[in-house]
């Protein structure tokens, strides 16, 4: 056996031994995802066992050094880790946008106390973050941001608004962008880091077509930040920002796994089945551009890991990655017939099906729209003029 | 396994690209055969350099005196052919024929293997009976007669069917056309008593045959693999083709995007380089999504294959459909992108259009492989 498949064997050893079997379903809505945080209310012991077994190994960051909490897995063998899971239909242990987002931009930009400290809450699940990045004024034009941090010598005195605050309400921390110097924008902007319980902190839900509130207005009025909560150089932080969307790209557009990646067909035929050749016909095509999606989100990380994908080809898969997902929930809508309009009913998990298709009419906007997307392909990997 | 070339497929890569630049370009092959007339479809000698570059034998096994290399390298080849366009027999041959007589007697590979190899013997696959792939339903009848078969039918779209040295002929020994057993692969030589060959003539000026059987006489020698039992046979060829197309494919595809973004860069109208222009900014962009999951589809089928896996069968459905729909897209906007210039023959781009109309109709259309998704994944 070759050192890899060892590797796998033993990892398969402790995936049977230690997640519990409510662990190994898919999660039914966000609501069942374990997000961690002080505030975090587990929904069942074994949500919590699990979280805890990984944490102990590392598990939940993989490929993280263990210095920092993670398990200091290979690249090679963080795709078995993943394989692994995806074979059992283990859930992750935890998700966050520390793992996602803060995490990559703190091993790249970080100072050796920010890893050890910040990295090790997000590794162990204890802080849950938020991004406090668009503001009413800029969305797709980012950089124009005006939340302004006024320098007061060891600290920052931040005033301002942020909007579409994923979870805000229920982030212990944000990662933060801020204007610290008005006459320079691209070189004006620093990375800032703090406590969403400092004074002057309040945070508004948003109501979406959904009908729920996963984003939030973030006010902030003379919230002080100490000189030590900077990522990266001062008035650098556009960098920082500029590296983590690129995470945050990759995060929303699918590619590390998942539901996104599925083909559906055989799951409507379970569900009701599917007496219509056209329909047939459609779930057909949506599961060919989904498998197809599968292996390119497979290739992306192998070529990430190798640094052997294109810098900007995280652009492509957000766009390429959230039109699909939007094509699937149509596709699960239609299949679902008058019983997915159901909005509230018991039966329906509370319009679970409706309140998601909605929500991923989002997903080519948040985090950069499809339009962003496709212009930054042709500029960055194409080199069209003037682009 | 991760999803990109190792060293050894990345420095065969390099020399292959390099080698069909530089003698499978389109004008020195596409255009002269097709302006010349050529009846063949392809340039014996440039085959030859195939043999001497050890291209031929590609997945033919080391015992057989190949190269025992796999889909992923086929693959490679065939990228550089379709980016290129160039006529050449080595899907059909290479790909297809040998991956039949891998599982032939020794007798009947020493009929042709060294021939393939050596560059001096080409094959086609006669598989299809009406205009749309069906090789679900085979009817062409091959009885026992004597020490063999008596084949009686008619096959048609086989490519390289007038100049091969063998067809490998998809008949049925046995129960009726739709059924899964009863069939039986053969090799049957060109220019067997019985044969007619009709050689036409197709829109990317590959030369196919309308092939008829009139009581064609093969000797017991000629069954590749089993009698009857040939289903299972039939669908690794088919597989091995239908990767290779789709590997095919996505080298028009990019061929294509590459000119069209050329002329992007370089046709100016109302004052500005027209890939200023965001409308045209973002369908390249779109493109070139579409043709880098193709790609990705491919590599993943081409691995799985080479690895036996159970998932392959699909997962080559799912490449052949998304490399035909993104190739497709690709020659589309690529002749809409040139303009006028891009409705005329001088243009390449052209050319890429009429290549992808074959190479997607090749072994069942992207409509075809959807259909299959959808069966092999249980609706």
């Amino acid at each position: 056996m070759s050192d890899l498949d060892t590797f796998r064997a033993e990892i398969r050893a402790w995936l049977d031994a230690n997640c519990p079997a409510e662990m190994r379903k898919p999660v039914q809505d966000e609501d069942d995802v374990c997000w961690g945080g002080r505030n975090f209310v587990f929904k069942s012991e074994a949500q919590k066992v699990w979280l805890e077994r990984c944490v102990a190994k590392g598990y939940t960051v993989p490929d993280w050094p263990q210095a920092y909490g993670g398990a200091g897995l290979t690249a090679p063998q963080a795709k078995i880790w993943r394989e692994e899971l995806a074979r059992i239909g283990a859930r992750p242990p935890l998700s966050s946008f520390g793992i996602w987002m803060l995490g990559p931009a703190l091993l790249k930009f970080g100072t050796e106390d920010q890893k050890v400290h910040y990295l090790g809450h997000i590794a162990r699940g204890e802080i849950r973050w938020c991004q406090g990045y668009s503001e009413p004024g800029s969305g797709s034009d980012l950089v124009s941001l005006q939340t302004f941090g006024e320098d007061r010598g060891d600290h920052w005195v931040v005033n301002g608004q942020k909007i579409w605050t994923s979870y805000a309400d229920k982030a212990d921390w944000i990662f933060c962008l801020v204007r610290t110097d008005k006459a320079n924008k691209y070189q004006g902007i620093s990375f800032l880091l703090f406590d969403m319980t400092t004074p002057g902190v309040t945070t508004k839900p948003i109501k979406l077509i959904s009908g729920n509130s996963p984003f939030c207005e973030t006010f902030f009025d003379n919230v002080v930040v100490p000189k030590h909560q900077i990522v990266g150089e001062l008035n650098r932080g556009w960098d920082v920002a500029k590296y983590l969307l690129g995470h945050e790209r990759e995060m929303i557009s699918g590619a590390g796994g998942g539901e996104r990646l599925n083909a559906i067909g055989a799951v409507v035929q379970r569900h009701g089945g599917i007496d219509n050749p056209v329909l047939r016909a459609e779930l057909a095509q949506f599961d060919i551009d989904a498998l197809a999606y599968a292996a390119m989100g497979e290739k992306f990380l192998d070529e990430a890991k190798v640094g052997r994908a294109h810098p900007a080809q995280p652009n492509m898969m957000k766009y390429a990655g959230t039109e699909l997902n939007k094509r699937r929930h149509e596709l699960l809508m239609a299949a679902g017939g008058s019983t997915a309009l159901e909005w509230d009913s018991p039966a329906t998990r509370g319009g679970a099906a409706a309140r998601g298709w909605l929500r991923t009419k989002a997903n080519s906007i948040e985090g950069g729209t499809s339009e962003v997307m496709l212009n930054v392909v042709a500029k960055r990997i194409l080199d069209l003029p003037g682009a | 396994m991760p999803l990109y070339h190792t060293e050894d497929q990345a420095m065969l890569a390099e020399t292959v690209t390099g080698f069909i630049a530089d003698e499978g370009a389109i004008k020195t092959q596409l255009r002269r055969l097709r302006d010349s007339g050529d009846s063949a479809g392809y340039d014996p000698a440039l085959w030859a350099q195939f043999a001497e570059m050890g291209l031929t034998g590609i997945l033919v096994s080391e015992a057989d005196g190949g190269l025992g290399l796999g889909h992923v390298e086929a693959g490679i080849v065939l990228r550089e052919i379709g980016r290129n366009l160039t006529p050449s027999p080595f899907l059909s041959t290479a790909v297809v024929g040998a991956t039949a007589l891998g599982a032939a007697s020794d007798d009947l590979k020493g009929r042709y293997l060294p021939g393939v190899i050596a560059g001096k013997q080409v094959l086609a696959l006669a598989i299809d009976e009406g205009a749309k792939h069906r090789p679900e339903r085979i009817g062409l009848r091959a009885e026992r007669a004597g020490n063999g078969f008596r084949l009686t039918g008619a096959k048609q779209f086989v490519v390289h069917g007038a100049t091969a040295d063998a067809l490998i002929v998809a008949a049925r020994t046995a129960g009726s056309d739709s059924d899964d057993d009863g069939v039986t692969l053969f090799a049957v030589p060109r220019d067997a008593a019985g044969i007619g060959h009709n050689a036409v003539r197709l829109v990317d000026s590959a030369i196919a045959s309308h092939v008829t059987f009139d009581g064609v006489d093969v000797d017991g020698g000629a069954v590749i693999g089993e009698v009857d039992g040939g289903r299972a046979l039939l669908n690794q060829v088919l597989a091995a083709g239908r990767i290779g197309a789709a590997a095919e494919l996505t080298g028009v595809g990019i061929g294509a995007f590459a000119r069209t973004t050329d002329y992007l860069k370089t046709r100016k109208q109302f004052g500005k380089l027209i890939g200023e222009f965001q409308a045209l900014q973002h369908r390249a962009a779109h493109l070139y999504a579409e043709l880098e999951i193709a790609d990705a589809a491919v590599i993943k089928a081409q691995q799985l294959l080479d690895g036996g896996s159970s998932q392959a069968d699909l997962m080559v459905s799912v490449a052949k459909a998304k490399a035909s729909r993104a190739t497709n897209l690709a020659v589309r906007e690529g002749v809409q992108m040139h303009g006028g210039v891009g409705m005329t023959d001088e243009f390449d781009i052209g050319l890429f259009m009429k290549r992808d109309r074959a190479l997607a109709e090749f072994l069942g259309d992207a409509s075809y492989h959807a259909d299959r998704v959808a069966t092999l994944s249980g609706y």
